[in-house]
């Protein structure tokens, strides 16, 4: 995705990189696809055995582990896909509709 | 081969043998090539010249041209000065990968000894695989002997690694025709070759101390303004195309420009040629002058980008301009060069008519008798009006 | 100009003496074009090679379809490829053959200038194999003096290395035994 510092649709071809290039990196971090989710994990911190395969599993990854060790899904960027929650050992985690 | 390239020489040399020291001299960094006729003996030279310590760059072997130029891309993106060759089927096969090297702006040399597509098989010359290749977005440039394609080799480093270009490059060579003739040649010394070329210095590149996106993706919001970019670019680069030529000039005494004319002085007839064919019309052209036949002869070096106005200066005076193509659109026009040249004339007010002939397909022979008559028939059809959208010339039955 | 077509058989070396000539000729301070009738080269199948030799630079892009000389590397070509029948009338055949120049006339009906030598004796006994390629570049200079004998000695000694001198001295022992003869009409 090419990101610049206006808005896409109002970038002229004046303004692009040669060849598109994307000077900066990591700049996908701009693009929130927590926008994306329907709903997100919950962790029910008794059952938590803090082992840390959510935080393995995520494909954004959007999970970040707290003070303690336990583990919570970043909201920025969590799409909601539930495989922590399928992965999950103990089955601490449960997913929850958004507007819930 | 005889030459040692350290010094400036005249040699006696294949001309496959003397694209490969022009890239020695230009000391390119890697290398990535499949063989296919008519190109192999330019990499296969250089494969040699890299495993004998004569030059030191990496030499990729790879299974097709597609990973050829792909493997060209990674080590252009990381930085390196990097050169490729192929023909025909290879380009074929290379085909969606040119665009990548283009549209990532990558100054890649790619030599292409042109040769005919199947099917049916020919490894002979003609212009059918580059004119497949026409919308790639790289600069393409025609040479009509070794001479020349020695110093487009070397001089088409410089203008894809100039700053304000940064466009991959195309030196095109009739194969056989040229490519396999032993012919004289004149060598420039390495210390005016590195004069002339200094280091590439890439404005990005691969580096994980200063980690960039390369060939990312883009929405349709951005897409038009990315690809209007490199249009823009191609088309000014035509301007640093002529200062490279100019510099190259000063260096060698052979100038090259966009457009080139013989003896068009009054001509009231022109023949409009590309590559090797150049040549053999010249000779044509001046024995038609012994005749007192007014006749003279254009020919398109630069192919793109495009040099409407030299072309538009070059034929304004003529009567008629006889397109000369060494390849088909079938079910088209014609000729791909004649369209593009009648595109090129259609806004002027007075301009020559235009007739096309297509000639020296799969490797057909193609003497000076051949533009003789071809200067007859076209006579013919002009002042009957053409009989049809193009001519295959020589065609049996 | 000079043109020459020679004419030969896959693995006979046409290709190469037409380099090594042109090589030659280039090294004079002249200019030469030398090329191979181009495509899928097989042993054993009639070929054909080209050489133009020129004070001027050369511009024709096409093959020789009326050449100057002919030479033949192997005379069972005649009957195939018919090598004198577009040669200029003024051209010379130089041909590979123990015969004598009325034999050779009477057999093939040639009435071009003609230059002949037992190339295949000669490179028996000097190069021990019959390949005539590079002994009937002698020939060839004796016909028509296009280049010096001794500059066929450095692009010998590239092409061939240690093998140069051997074929070196072929190459003078058959410009010393060819026989030249005048056209008859």
């Amino acid at each position: 995705m090419i990101k610049y510092t206006k808005p896409l649709e109002q970038t002229t071809w004046k303004e692009m990189e040669v060849g598109g290039v994307l000077t900066v990196p990591g700049s996908a971090r701009e693009y929130r696809t927590g926008d994306w989710r329907s709903q997100h994990p919950v962790w029910t911190k008794s059952r938590c055995i803090r082992c840390g395969v959510c935080w393995t599993v995520c494909p954004e990854p959007a999970i970040v582990e707290e003070p303690g060790g336990y583990f919570d899904m970043d909201p920025n960027y969590c799409k909601g896909c539930g495989i922590c929650a399928r992965e999950c050992v103990t089955g601490c985690i449960s997913m929850v509709p958004e507007e819930e | 081969m005889s030459a040692h390239p350290a010094k400036a020489q005249r040699v006696g040399m294949e001309v496959s043998i003397a694209v490969s020291h022009a890239v020695q001299m230009a000391r390119a960094e890697a290398i990535a090539a499949y063989p296919i006729t008519p190109q192999t003996h330019i990499v296969e030279h250089l494969s040699s010249l890299v495993a004998n310590g004569e030059l030191e760059a990496e030499f990729i072997n790879v299974e097709s041209e597609h990973s050829a130029l792909s493997a060209c891309i990674g080590m252009s993106a990381a930085g390196a000065r990097t050169f490729t060759a192929t023909s025909s089927q290879g380009l074929a096969l290379m085909h969606e990968i040119l665009f990548i090297a283009s549209g990532m702006r990558l100054p890649i040399v790619m030599v292409v000894a042109n040769r005919a597509l199947s099917a049916p098989l020919s490894i002979w010359n003609d212009h059918s695989d580059i004119m497949g290749a026409r919308d790639i977005g790289w600069i393409q440039v025609f040479v009509k002997n070794g001479q020349e394609a020695y110093d487009h080799t070397i001089m088409a480093f410089k203008i894809a690694e100039h700053p304000e270009v940064l466009l991959p490059t195309i030196v095109n060579l009739d194969g056989f025709i040229l490519s396999h003739v032993v012919e004289a040649l004149e060598f420039i010394g390495q210390e005016e070759v590195d004069g002339f070329l200094p280091p590439y210095q890439p404005r990005y590149r691969l580096d994980p101390k200063k980690p960039v996106t390369m060939g990312a993706f883009a929405m349709p919001e951005i897409y038009t303004e990315v690809k209007f970019a490199h249009q823009v670019a191609l088309t000014n680069s035509a301007r640093h195309i002529l200062e490279v030529w100019e510099e190259w000039a000063g260096l060698t005494g052979r100038r090259y420009r966009p457009v080139e004319t013989y003896l068009t002085e009054d001509a009231r007839v022109l023949f409009l040629t590309m590559g090797s064919l150049t040549e053999v019309a010249e000779v044509a052209v001046e024995e038609m002058r012994a005749k007192g036949v007014p006749v003279g002869l254009v020919s398109l070096r630069l192919w793109r980008p495009f040099p409407f106005e030299a072309l538009r200066e070059a034929v304004k005076e003529a009567e008629l301009l006889i397109v000369c193509d060494r390849a088909l659109s079938p079910g088209g026009p014609g000729g791909p060069v004649h369209s593009e040249v009648r595109t090129c004339l259609y806004p002027l007010e007075t301009r020559p008519a235009t007739v096309n002939y297509i000639i020296g397909l799969g490797g057909r022979d193609v003497p000076p008798e051949a533009f003789h008559d071809i200067l007859a028939q076209a006579q013919k059809e002009q002042e009957s009006g053409p009989s049809g959208e193009f001519f295959l010339y020589g065609v049996r039955g | 100009m000079l043109e020459i077509r020679f004419h030969g058989r896959g693995g006979q070396g046409a290709v190469t003496s037409v380099e090594l000539l042109a090589l030659a000729a280039i090294h004079e301070g002249k200019f030469a074009q030398g090329f191979p009738s181009f495509g899928p080269e097989r042993r054993g199948a009639p070929v054909l090679a080209f050489l133009r030799i020129n004070d001027r630079p050369i511009r024709l892009r096409c093959k020789i379809a009326h050449p100057d000389v002919v030479l033949i590397l192997d005379p069972s070509l005649i009957r195939i490829q018919k090598p004198a029948a577009d040669l200029k009338p003024e051209g010379i055949i130089v041909l590979n053959s123990p015969k004598d120049p009325a034999e050779v006339r009477r057999e093939f009906g040639f009435t071009h200038r003609l230059a002949l030598v037992d190339a295949n004796t000669i490179a028996r006994e000097i190069l021990g194999v019959p390949i005539t390629n590079t002994t009937m570049l002698g020939a060839l200079l004796k016909a028509t003096g296009v280049v010096r004998v001794e500059s066929l000695e450095e692009p010998l000694k590239e092409r061939f290395g240690p093998l140069a001198v051997k074929n070196f001295n072929a190459l003078k022992t058959a410009y010393e035994r060819t026989v030249v003869e005048e056209a008859r009409s």
